[in-house]
């Protein structure tokens, strides 16, 4: 996957975490919990989603990678660029 | 060999499974009755749709709120507010004698009613408020406080306390007398600071809606199937055997039994010290009338009544009930955009005594539903206006009810006093949820399940 496609993953597990959420307006560089008021359930939600889509583990550490668009992207990039967009 | 059994297809076990099955899990949800909901079921008599916990679901925030409990359990759960189809309040009050507050989904209103009403009063409420907004039900040092003496510190009026306590205490307090600090800001939040509303068709709608999502994912509902042991091996479960006789095999357990009623399943010989089981039960008597209590122009949602200064949150002694507080609820009363029926419907819940109760026989038990409905009914009016001439259906909602849904001992409808709040037991794969994992109401179940789920049964 590249970045973009791996933006639009990480955007779809926002929309299904979130149905009521305009995502239109997201700003990649600010956190998602400021903008979306996300929790740690929440941040528990897309880590695990990640890992029934694409069998990506994120160890509990790392999840300070996923707090905005720009970081998580960044930081998945290297465990996702083998796996093919379906 | 399942992933996770749950027992009980209550709110918080439902939702628990949604949250398994979603991950992937193979999940079977036990239920012993013939229906799903436990406390918060439905049922149809004579041609009518009821619902049995159901008065008004609390923490109702707006659609597009991202705090609170609703919607971080529509994030969970992957609903859209609009999925739940709730209406608004009209309004709803707590009157006392020579003291009446109202209160809505605005919490202005309550704010400037006790300022009206209590105007040396306003400023230590306001303090006590920014107190409970600030709680942190998760990591809170002072969770235990008796709750008497911190509102108490801050609001000198008795009446003014006993008539915040008497709402809180009635949607969800296992414990006589007094509720934990902790419990009492999050019953506070619910009810005055978020708000009541209620689904156009009852509580039938979100248990439908969680039912159809839980076998969408792949999950089991098995229903008529309670549980007569959970087996275990050496601090360890490993599964399951039904009233039936069949067992089922399991990696772990996630009960909504109760906690005293889970223990007793546990085939180990119940090692762990026995706690109190509850003992806190309700009546309800039930009016189907011939006109919405709109058309007597009563519009109130809720009314918590209460006809000494002093509220009493206690098992009734000397009689089967205690007629001198209740809350009567009007499920018409909410902002639907279209009326609920041509009848109406108001329901009188009071403090019970299962023991009571639970001794009648049948002839007995049927006399005393008639000589109850009118006692409670009676006292009520003095309250609303009174509708009894209005009555085309009668039914009645006793501690046996209660048992017959919950399977709680005593029929104690917040299950026992003291709460496992991180939901383990004395082994390693089994855990609690629902009522006694601490969190009450259907949103709270909801959460209760929810977090227990992702706590102790998806970190593998």
């Amino acid at each position: 996957m590249t970045k973009e496609e791996i933006r639009e993953e990480v955007l779809d597990i926002l929309a299904d975490i979130a149905p009521d959420e305009d995502l239109s307006n997201l700003d990649d560089s600010q956190s998602f919990r400021e903008q979306m008021e996300l929790d740690s359930m929440d941040f528990l939600d897309i880590v695990m989603e990640l890992r029934k889509r694409h069998r990506v583990q994120v160890p509990e550490d790392d999840y300070v990678n996923l707090a905005s668009m720009n970081s998580t992207v960044e930081y998945l990039e290297p465990l996702m660029k083998d796996i093919q967009k379906v | 060999m399942y992933d996770t059994l749950i027992i009980g297809a209550g709110m918080s076990g439902l939702a628990a499974g949604i949250r398994l099955a979603h991950f992937g899990q193979r999940v079977a949800i036990l239920e012993r009755h013939y229906t799903i909901g436990g406390l918060n079921s439905f049922y149809r008599l004579r041609g009518r749709n009821y619902d049995v916990g159901l008065h008004a679901l609390t923490n109702i925030t707006p659609k597009g709120a991202k705090r609170g409990p609703l919607a971080r359990l529509l994030r969970q759960l992957r609903f859209s507010w609009d999925d739940f189809e709730i209406s608004p309040q009209n309004g709803s009050q707590i009157v006392f004698p020579g003291a009446k507050l109202s209160f809505s989904n605005e919490f202005e209103l309550m704010r400037s009613e006790v300022a009206r009403q209590f105007p040396g009063q306003a400023d230590a409420f306001d303090k006590m408020v920014s107190q409970i907004v600030d709680y942190d039900d998760l990591t809170d040092e002072h969770q235990q406080l008796s709750a008497r003496e911190v509102v108490s510190s801050y609001i000198t009026e008795p009446l003014l306390v006993e008539m915040l306590f008497c709402p809180l205490m009635f949607y969800g307090s296992a414990r006589e007398h007094d509720m934990d600090w902790g419990q009492f800001c999050i019953m506070f939040r619910s009810i005055f600071l978020e708000g009541l509303g209620r689904p156009f068709a009852g509580v039938r709608l979100i248990l439908k809606l969680l039912v159809k999502r839980f076998r969408s994912l792949g999950g089991e509902l098995k229903l008529r199937s309670g549980v007569k042991r959970i087996l275990t091996d050496d601090g360890h479960v490993c599964g399951v055997e039904l009233e039936g006789g069949e067992t089922i095999e399991a990696r772990r357990v996630l009960s909504s039994a109760g906690w005293c009623e889970t223990m007793r399943l546990c085939d180990d010989g119940d090692p762990v010290s026995s706690r109190a089981s509850g003992q806190l039960s309700f009546c309800e008597a039930i009016a189907t009338l011939d006109v919405p209590p709109s058309a007597f122009d009563y519009h109130q949602t809720i009314t918590f009544f209460n006809d000494s200064p002093e509220f009493h949150w206690t098992k009734p002694t000397g009689e089967m009930c205690d007629v001198r507080s209740g809350v009567i609820c009007s499920p018409d009363n909410f902002g639907y955009d279209r009326p609920l029926g041509e009848e109406g419907t108001m329901r009188v819940t009071v403090l019970a005594d299962q023991d009571r109760w639970m001794a009648l026989d049948d002839p007995d038990y049927r006399l005393a539903k008639h000589r109850w409905w009118d006692r409670i009914v009676e006292s009520a009016v003095r309250f609303v206006p009174d509708f009894r001439a209005r009555v085309i259906d009668t039914d009645m909602f006793t501690p046996g009810t209660i048992v017959r849904y919950t399977g709680h001992d005593n029929g104690a409808v917040y299950g026992a006093p003291d709460k496992q709040l991180d939901g383990t037991t004395h082994l390693d794969n089994l855990f609690v949820c629902g009522t006694d994992q601490g969190f009450v109401g259907i949103i709270g179940a909801i959460i209760s399940g929810i977090s227990m789920a992702n706590m102790h049964c998806l970190r593998d």
